[in-house]
């Protein structure tokens, strides 16, 4: 069977990304899943363990400085020479934005097709993908090269299979007009024990209705309970109650999680763009006629001052 | 500065959406059209650069005949002129054709800077502002919430899963921003009586030197096999909290197994 390659998302703190897991459990139905790490020193050592587990037969690294200190393009680079070597019967990358600029910029330079946002994958290549705020669904086919498609996170459950890979170091030679964006400084901000958003299978988020910054503690002690990650809805992040990285909605993160619980949010579409295809959806909320209620598999009509403590109490009264 | 800013007119995100049944295309002919929201704040920001650094700003697009009322909006805010790409062939052109199509006219523009939104609110793909650095051959700076221009070097502040990174690139470069970057003005009535007086260049597939069938239905390099709409969500239970709503919930979550 010939190779797929799947483009890992590790972060230096939490390791393999799951979405990488989902990846190497979808590559296993088009052929042998081989891994490629593209990051600092080291990195691929450090993930061949987990990335093993999930059947990856090969790891190929490309490593260092001249590929993790400028933006994406030399990743490309490096991405584009191993498709030409090795002919993979098809390119998975995440669908986040580095994954989606990697794959931007390897379709280009193969002058190959491109699926973003896909949420399944037939062994033939035709994928599924959810278009406009969920409301669509869409079949698709790269007609020209092979299947580049990035994943979107939570879209199947990644399965183990264990295979111990080996680890082939690929020579880096990146040209110069690779390295016109150069990466200065990375800032971590918000570091926590919580789950990454868009892989979260728990989303606990807040809306206007939670009224200000403070009261955002709510919000995450249900998270946190439920060991879920915290969201907001646009309002919320406008006024300044929360950070922007965790917007959920047309204009932030699209969440698919097993449990969506929203907490004083509406459910304009803005927010549903980004939280419709969550398999069960709570909702909290004032106004009765909130349209987030047409959504949620349960609703409770009421003061979330008042009853996200008394759930939050309920939890711990169970565990 | 010669900045160029990228405009796409989609339809409106907050009406009803399809594709069609005849080509597997975006419907646009029955939807209420508007300028991708995202690419308002790029042409603040670029706006914001002309005034602090002086230059001219120049509004792109390629769509069809109905893409120009988004020009003129776009012009209301207060570009200089703008630049139609404008060709029957380029119905149905896929993400690769159009940064093809895109890098052509940018060829022709000699912008020092290029500022687009992050992404389209209709496709979400996010891959634009890559596809056309790589084509030109110049810096992409993307997802930027922040950004400094000090002469001819550009630094960005772009958001990422674990805080965010500080990247800097000389010009020419591409930049793509979110939401986040500023806060874009509102047309003033002056600035809408203008914009129609601004010029508007019309290019077709012929003037950028690119082939009809490399672009378009015909040329595309991935296609809709088929579409359907999702079941829209029916709600479940709704309460009205009587003083037992949050164990009420807790109880739903338990039966749901996810407590």
């Amino acid at each position: 069977m010939s190779e797929v390659l799947v483009v890992v998302e590790a972060t230096t703190e939490f390791g393999v990304k799951k979405v990488t897991l989902e990846m190497l459990t979808l590559a296993r139905e088009l052929g042998t899943p081989s891994a490629v790490v593209l990051g600092g020193a080291g990195a691929a050592e450090a993930l061949s363990g987990k990335l093993g587990e999930y059947g990856a037969e090969k790891i190929y690294a490309a490593e260092g400085d001249e590929i993790d200190g400028y933006l994406v393009a030399p990743k490309a680079t490096v991405l584009a020479e191993l498709v030409r070597r090795v002919q993979p019967a098809a390119v998975l990358l995440a669908s986040a934005q580095e994954g989606k600029e990697i794959a931007a910029r390897l379709a280009v330079k193969l002058d190959n097709g491109i699926l973003t946002d896909v949420v399944g994958l037939a062994a033939d290549g035709t994928a599924t993908q959810i278009a406009f705020a969920g409301s669509t669904i869409v079949k698709s086919k790269v007609t020209r090269g092979l299947p580049l498609v990035t994943v979107r996170p939570n879209s199947v459950t990644p399965a183990p299979a264990a295979a111990s890979p080996t680890i082939e170091q690929l020579t880096v030679s990146v040209a110069d007009s690779d390295k016109l964006a150069k990466v200065v400084e990375r800032v971590a901000e918000q570091k926590g024990s919580r789950p990454e958003l868009t892989e979260a299978g728990v989303v606990v988020s807040g809306g206007r209705g939670v009224g200000n910054a403070d009261n955002f503690k709510l919000v995450e002690e249900l998270a946190d309970l439920l060991g879920g990650a915290v969201g907001a809805s646009r309002a919320a992040v406008d006024s300044g109650f929360y950070p922007h990285q965790f917007q959920v909605g047309q204009t932030g993160k699209t969440v698919s999680p097993q449990l969506y619980v929203a907490l004083g949010i509406s459910g304009a579409i803005q927010h549903r763009a980004g939280m419709q295809t969550s398999k069960t959806i709570v909702a909290v909320n004032k106004d009765g006629e909130a349209p987030i209620f047409e959504l949620a598999d349960f609703g409770v009509v009421g003061d979330l001052f008042k009853i996200v403590p008394q759930a939050a109490e309920e939890i711990r009264k169970r565990k | 500065m010669n900045i160029v800013v990228l405009v796409k007119q989609v339809p409106d995100s907050g009406a009803d959406r399809n594709l069609r049944s005849d080509d597997n295309t975006v419907d646009r002919g029955s939807a209420n059209n508007v300028i991708n929201e995202m690419d308002e704040y790029a042409i603040e920001e670029a706006l914001k650069i002309k005034e602090a650094h002086g230059g001219e700003v120049t509004i792109l697009t390629m769509g069809p005949d109905r893409a120009t009322e988004s020009i003129r909006k776009a012009l209301s805010m207060g570009p200089d002129k703008a630049v139609h790409v404008l060709d029957d062939a380029l119905h149905g052109s896929c993400a690769v054709a159009t940064s093809r199509v895109l890098a052509a006219a940018l060829g022709q523009l000699n912008a020092d800077l290029v500022i687009c939104g992050a992404e389209s609110t209709d496709g979400r793909v996010q891959v634009m502002p890559h596809m056309i650095a790589e084509r030109l051959g110049v810096a992409a700076l993307t997802g930027a919430r922040k950004l400094t221009v000090d002469g001819a070097t550009l630094t960005v502040e772009r958001q990422t899963e674990e805080g965010y990174e500080v990247i800097t690139a000389a010009t020419p470069a591409v930049v793509s921003v979110w939401d986040t970057i500023n806060e874009p003005r509102y047309p003033s009535f002056k600035g809408i009586m203008a914009a129609k007086k601004k010029p508007v260049q019309t290019l077709s597939l012929a003037d950028l030197g690119v082939a009809p069938d490399e672009v378009g239905l015909d040329g595309a390099t991935s296609a809709v096999v088929e579409h359907s709409k999702r079941p829209p969500r029916s709600g479940g239970a709704k309460i009205t909290d009587e003083g037992e709503g949050g164990v009420k919930l807790v109880e739903f979550l338990a039966t749901e197994k996810f407590v």
